[in-house]
């Protein structure tokens, strides 16, 4: 085992590029200004100078995302340290791995109250997935390679690694990753069960209404888990459906996608899912935002769900066939014991479930009328879809109505294409994690999907987007108003409009410009294409503020808490006319 | 030590089988005995909103840093494996025991119990402390302080029929429990 003496600044960055780190999201404070000095000696690791660390937490986010890779912050003590919180918490929900270096005051000071102390590791401990003090620069080098191994092992989250000024200063030895006994606590399980994996198989293949419902595991194990989902899903001719976090796991544009289930997911897609009598949950985690009431959710079918973190096993939902393991690794050995089997599908039972999802498909819930006015929301972004089809694209999200109808409306071949706050609803994500994701891909176009009230929130970022010259596109779907808060007001508070309003809001095309932005308008529907042309065609940044309609409601809709035959489709607020022969036939079989 | 077993998930049936049956659970947990880890175990139980009747730590390897935490809890049979893959999940964790279901375990807990009275009460609370094997390792002209020793029912046995006697004051330990047989965690 090779050992060198260097300076605590020096092993975080040679630790950083031993960890094939190229580039860190940060900001510099009073304690880590001695690693900033050793930052600024180097050329190795690329340095963005965020604009609020919540933003770089996000970009490091969207960087994960979009590469497969770990994405690394680096923040200061007390206040730059809380700053990350929500950018933590984010990523736990969403298993997103990312590094977060934080400075702390001085060893003997901790405890004292000193000036910028926060007790980091206490407030970060629930929003991470593990988290460090250093108390020695001879353990610097094996916490951060840890560190590293603890955020993509397993079901990937965050890991922050608090480091105290004196150990930045001091010396210490330098191990490499491969000389860092991992700790052997923290093994996951990779293989499935093989029992389990042929039982599921048989299930699989003995249902005559069966549906693949898959959700963000399956883009964390990695892009051959599509390729083995997409397989799987073709070679059964069996409908599939995808959550928000999966979406692009199977291709949109095929006729076996049924969209995304759940709250505001298709009526074909929740449905089908009621009425299954087989189905197989693989890297989903039954969120409530998808069962919907457990109690009444899929009450027919036998269940299969594979998940590599037991906990998330029988935690909202109990299943029949529990697989623990990578998602990857258990699709291949699906598909191999379907294949040693010569296992066969239900041809005819098959053929008339189809034709029951087609009846549903065929209401087209989706839908939505444009006029000749307002842009509808909707409209403009199945118009952002078209014209970037075969596009080499990324799209992140806020969170609001914007963020469901571009899960509606966009569609995606292809995994870690899409970035959105599913499990935390973060406002402020869309605009930072775009950074993360323009960084990770210089050469793709990529589009931030917000509305003002989310984009208000971490707006600084523009300034670091612009500082960079990241060529990152800016759809700002501006209805004035808190959307979704306003939905909700009106469908279950009373019609109320309470504290959503938006309209006095900057002019955001001057704020742009300001940012250092090319800015564009568009506010009738006949300017809708040749805005999203400029916008996708201009160089550097770019902001489009479109004016789109107000009053618009996000469906279909299945209510918090209702079951999935609740669900309420079109503006008209009718219930989804879902056969009495259906639900008749769901409550008897 | 023995490596972590591959772990199976309960299926549905096997919830089903005792469905919603509010049942008490002790856990072992063997961890890293560094900073914090207390509070993750302890932050991981409110955190989630899971009970907490007991629970003891104490390291028991001074050379490898282990400490060994005893938690007595209770919830459904769906709560029970959520607290055991949630205790698994966490890093220092090396190995999470459910006491109650794997094999024939025993528990103790200690108490030292503090009597105050004179006369025939004070003969009276001697007595009782012996029967129970109770200890006195402290004694004044007007109070006793007894040790006692035994499972939860035993003890909370005791201290019912010392309140009468002139109980003033109890401290227990919490549920210490291991795995019966020769077997190391
Ligand atoms: C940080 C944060 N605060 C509050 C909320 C609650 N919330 C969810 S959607 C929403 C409205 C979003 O408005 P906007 O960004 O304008 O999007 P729209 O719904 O109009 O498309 C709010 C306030 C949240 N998700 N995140
Ligand atoms: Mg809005």
């Amino acid at each position: 085992m090779s050992t060198r003496r260097m300076i605590g600044g020096e092993i975080i960055l040679k630790a950083l590029a031993d960890q094939d780190v190229d580039v860190v999201f940060g900001y510099p404070g009073g304690v880590t200004l001695p690693l900033y000095e050793k930052i600024g000696q180097q050329n190795r690791t690329e340095h963005i100078l965020v604009a609020h660390e919540q933003g770089g937490v996000h970009a490091a986010e969207g960087y994960a995302r979009s590469t497969g890779k770990v994405g690394v912050v680096l923040a200061t003590s007390g206040p730059g340290a809380t700053n990350t919180v929500t950018g933590l918490v984010d990523a736990l929900m969403d298993s997103i791995p990312v590094v977060c270096l934080t400075g702390q005051v001085t060893s003997h000071l901790i405890g004292n109250d000193a000036f910028q102390e926060a007790d980091t590791t206490g407030i970060t401990r629930p929003a991470t997935k593990h988290n460090y003090l250093v108390k020695s620069t001879d353990d610097l080098a094996r916490v951060i390679h840890e560190a590293f191994h603890v955020a993509t092992a397993g079901r990937p989250g965050p890991v922050l690694v608090d480091i105290p000024k004196d150990v930045i200063l001091g010396e210490g030895a330098y191990v490499g990753p491969d000389d860092v006994e991992i700790k052997q606590t923290y093994k996951p399980q990779i293989r499935g069960d093989r029992k389990a994996i042929e039982e599921a198989v048989e299930l699989l293949a003995s249902a005559k209404k069966p549906i693949i419902y898959a959700g963000g595991g399956v883009i964390n194990s990695g892009p051959r888990a599509s390729r083995l989902l997409t397989e799987l899903v073709d070679m059964t001719g069996y409908p599939c459906t995808l959550t928000l976090m999966g979406l692009g796991a199977y291709p949109a544009s095929r006729a076996q996608f049924l969209g995304m289930p759940g709250m505001h997911g298709s009526l074909e897609a929740n449905m089908a899912m009621y009425h299954c009598d087989v189905m197989v949950n693989i890297g989903a985690r039954f969120d409530d935002r998808v069962t919907g009431n457990t109690a009444e959710f899929s009450p027919k079918s036998r269940k299969v769900h594979v998940d590599i973190d037991p906990s998330s096993i029988n935690k909202n939902i109990a299943v029949d066939v529990p697989i623990i393991g990578d998602c990857a690794s258990v699709l291949r050995d699906m598909l191999k014991v379907w294949k040693e089997n010569k296992l066969k599908t239900d041809k005819a039972a098959l053929k008339k479930w189809w034709a029951r999802i087609d009846r549903w498909r065929a209401k087209d819930s989706y839908g939505f009328d444009q006029g000749p006015d307002i842009i509808k929301p909707q409209f403009a972004l199945s118009r952002l879809n078209e014209l970037t089809r075969g596009m080499d694209i990324h799209v992140t999200t806020d969170v609001g109505q914007h963020q469901m109808w571009a899960a509606q409306h966009l569609h995606f071949e292809e995994p870690n294409r899409w970035m959105t706050s599913g499990g935390l609803g973060t406002m402020g994500y869309g605009v930072p994690a775009a950074m993360g994701v323009q960084k990770g891909n210089p050469d793709s176009k990529v589009v931030c999907v917000t509305s003002e009230g989310s984009l208000l929130m971490n707006i600084q970022e523009m300034a670091t987007i612009a500082n960079y010259r990241l060529p990152v596109k800016i759809l700002n779907l501006n209805n004035k108003v808190l959307g979704m808060i306003r939905q909700w007001q009106e469908l279950f508070h009373g019609n109320l409009e309470s504290e959503c309003d938006l309209s006095g809001s900057p002019d955001f095309v001057k704020l742009a410009e300001a940012f250092g932005f090319e800015a564009l308008t568009a506010s009738r529907p006949d300017e809708v294409d040749d805005a999203i042309i400029a916008m996708l065609e201009s160089e550097g940044p770019c902001f489009l503020n479109m004016g789109v309609d107000r009053f618009e409601s996000v469906y279909p809709m299945i209510p918090a808490g209702a079951a999935h035959y609740d669900i309420v489709l079109g503006p008209n607020d009718q219930r989804a006319e879902v056969d009495d022969d259906d639900l008749a036939m769901a409550s008897l079989a | 030590m023995a490596a972590k077993k591959p772990r199976k998930a309960a299926t549905k049936r096997e919830l089903a089988a005792a469905k919603d049956a509010i049942q008490e659970h002790t856990f072992s947990v063997l961890v890293d005995n560094e900073a914090g880890v207390l509070a993750r175990v302890v932050g991981l139980f409110s955190g989630r909103g899971y009970n907490i009747e007991s629970l003891t730590v104490s390291e028991v390897d001074q050379d490898a840093h282990r400490s060994k935490i005893t938690i007595v809890t209770n919830g459904t049979p769906m709560i029970i494996e959520q607290i055991r893959a949630q205790l698994e999940r966490l890093v220092p964790v090396h190995r999470v025991a459910d006491l109650t279901v794997e094999g024939p375990s025993v528990s103790r807990e200690l108490a030292l119990v503090k009597v105050k009275g004179k006369g025939e009460r004070r003969v009276e609370s001697l007595r009782i402390a012996d029967i129970f094997r109770a200890h006195v390792v402290d004694s004044t002209n007007s109070s006793f302080v007894f040790e006692i020793v035994g499972d939860t029912g035993k003890l909370d046995a005791f201290i019912e029929l010392m309140e009468p006697l002139g109980l003033v004051d109890v401290s227990r330990t919490g549920v210490v429990a291991i795995a019966r047989g020769s077997q190391d965690m």
